[in-house]
């Protein structure tokens, strides 16, 4: 079962002074997210993330479409006990406590109080705020308050987590435990979907991303998927510091460092390089398809929307 | 009762106490022991009449100040901050929310008016040098000026449900004062004619009769309020504030929080 499926969710806002001005935030947007996967919903400020995010929390009402959450209409209240949220720049009841804040949403959430005590000591300790907990939260940083609040988007212990910029206002310290943190969901079986327009977050977690521009999905599939297909070249690494001319002769591009060569070319001439390297006898390192990075193929999508009207999923 | 508007009202009474607005209680301590002790000294027979007067205006002005001045924000400011979306992302329903802010508030202003209330019949007691049976009147006007900031409170929410801090603020002010001066616009009501009469009397009905729930007078001067009275005045207060919270939630219900 699909912890998420997405059926053509749509928003368009009415703007203007009488509302009489339609402007689309989201065109229908269909997309299904396995159980267990860490999904990235990437895409540059504006493109529609936080609009999709809000409208799978009931936040916002789309103007056509339908979703379902975990196998049930995404609507239904049981739904949310089964979920977490982390919205963008999140803000707190500011004259509480953590240990407050978190004991209240727990109460919302319906987390018997039996459990809460422990549980609350248990995220506060996973995100690092124990020393802080009985600290208001007016006085916190933007990085403590970002990590109160993935505090009380996985307090309940929800199957599924939805985190809106996650790592927005942490240090390279606090990246880095989010990010062990999401892998930590993901052992244990929860499904993590997470909106980003950093793509190395995005890169180093993702089984599988969505990248999605002004209100439309551009792509969507692992990160190997989206990036292998991109050039169909191959890079060949051969220990020498020469270039043979039988290598020049195929047209490769090379580049000596130290005690190896670099080269690319083209898949289609893989083999004919391997033979002339055999028949010089140079010993080859490697051999490996050369992929783009998640970010060349990102802007090249933002760049092609520009000038192309049509889909490109 | 769902236990769910029970936190939410409860964390609402948490963050005015926290926010200070039980501050307002040193202001009305100082002002009602000014007054008496001023009374003492200048008054001669009326002592008692002065200071009900004035305590109990005192108590209901403060109490509506707070209900205005908090109960347009109730809404609002949890969508200007974001603070509701850690909240409605939770099994939580749009009308729970409402009503449970309106609970946490009411509940915030009984507890002011007991404290304030605590004031007056200290101040009383200061310049009479002692309680007689007639004082005992002076719990039914304060029991109608909860019944007044009931109203407030649900006005105030149900504006605060579609329009700016600022723009509630007035709507429930204006509506405060026009309240108030009810019974005239009833009496105006009954001897104009034609459109008028159908627009001064729709009016009259429509808007929040305070003048009923305003007993501080005739309590000043020992007159007997009647039962059918307060159950007439509980009976309206509650059905007034319950359709003013239909209409904040029946608003906020479609409202998308951008």
């Amino acid at each position: 079962m699909p912890a998420i499926e997405i059926l053509g969710l749509e928003k368009t806002y009415m703007v203007g002074f009488w509302r009489k001005r339609p402007k689309r935030a989201l065109k229908p947007l269909h997309l299904t997210v396995e159980t267990g996967e860490i999904f990235g919903f990437l895409g540059p400020n504006g493109a529609g993330k936080t609009t999709t995010l809000k409208m799978l929390m009931g936040l916002v009402f789309p103007t056509s479409g339908t979703a379902r959450i975990l196998g049930q209409e995404w609507t239904e209240p049981s739904v949310k006990a089964q979920i977490g949220f982390l919205p963008e720049q999140p803000y707190f009841y500011d004259y509480l406590t953590a240990h407050e804040l978190l004991n209240y949403y727990g109460q919302l959430s319906g987390v018997p109080a039996i459990d809460r005590k422990h549980r609350i000591e248990e995220v506060l300790q996973q995100v690092g705020l124990t020393d802080v907990k009985g600290v208001q939260l007016r006085k916190f940083s933007k990085g403590m308050l970002q990590r109160a609040g993935i505090a009380q988007a996985i307090l309940h212990d929800p199957r599924l987590v939805f985190f809106d910029e996650p790592m927005s206002g942490l240090d390279p310290l606090g990246r880095r435990e989010v990010r062990d943190l999401m892998e930590q969901l993901k052992q244990r079986g929860k499904t993590v979907f997470f909106s980003t327009h950093i793509l190395s977050d995005a890169e180093a977690l993702c089984d599988r991303v969505a990248i999605i521009h002004k209100g439309e999905l551009r792509g969507v599939g692992t990160i190997e998927e989206l990036t292998s297909t991109v050039q169909g070249k191959v890079e060949i690494i051969w220990q020498g510091t020469v270039v043979p001319a039988s290598m020049k002769a195929l047209g490769v591009e090379c580049h000596v460092s130290g005690e190896t060569v670099r080269g690319v070319l083209s898949e289609r001439q893989q083999d004919a390089a391997i033979d002339a390297l055999r028949r010089e006898r140079m010993r080859l390192v490697s051999i490996t398809p050369l992929r783009t990075s998640l970010e060349s193929y990102f802007v090249e999508k933002l760049q092609h929307s520009e000038t192309t009207a049509g889909t490109l999923v | 009762m769902n236990s769910r508007i029970l936190h939410i009202a409860s964390n609402t009474f948490r963050e005015a106490v926290r926010d200070r607005v039980l501050y307002n209680l040193i202001a009305f301590a100082v002002l009602i022991s000014g007054a008496a002790i001023l009374v003492g000294e200048i008054s001669i027979e009326i002592e008692r009449l002065v200071v009900v007067n004035l305590g109990l205006t005192a108590v209901s002005l403060f109490g509506v100040v707070i209900a205005i001045f908090i109960g347009i924000g109730l809404v609002s400011k949890e969508i200007e901050k974001r603070t509701l979306y850690t909240v409605l992302s939770r099994p939580v329903r749009r009308w729970e929310f409402i009503v449970g802010k309106f609970l946490g508030l009411a509940g915030t202003l009984v507890v002011n008016t007991l404290f304030m209330a605590i004031g007056v019949f200290a101040a009383l007691f200061y310049v009479a040098h002692k309680l007689s049976a007639p004082d005992a009147l002076i719990v039914v006007a304060l029991y109608f000026i909860i019944l007044e900031f009931l109203i407030i409170c649900s006005l105030s929410l149900l504006f605060s449900s579609f329009s700016t801090p600022l723009l509630s603020a007035v709507f429930a002010f204006s509506l405060f004062v026009i309240g108030s001066f009810a019974d005239d616009l009833r009496g105006f009501a009954r001897v104009t004619h034609g459109i008028t009469k159908w627009f001064a009397t729709g009016a009259a009905y429509l808007l929040p009769n305070f003048s009923a729930l305003n007993v501080i007078s005739a309590v000043a001067h020992q007159k007997h309020i009647g039962v059918q009275l307060i159950l007439q005045n509980t009976l309206y207060a509650l059905v007034y504030a319950a359709m003013a919270l239909s209409g904040a939630v029946l608003i906020f219900e479609r409202r998308n929080l951008k």
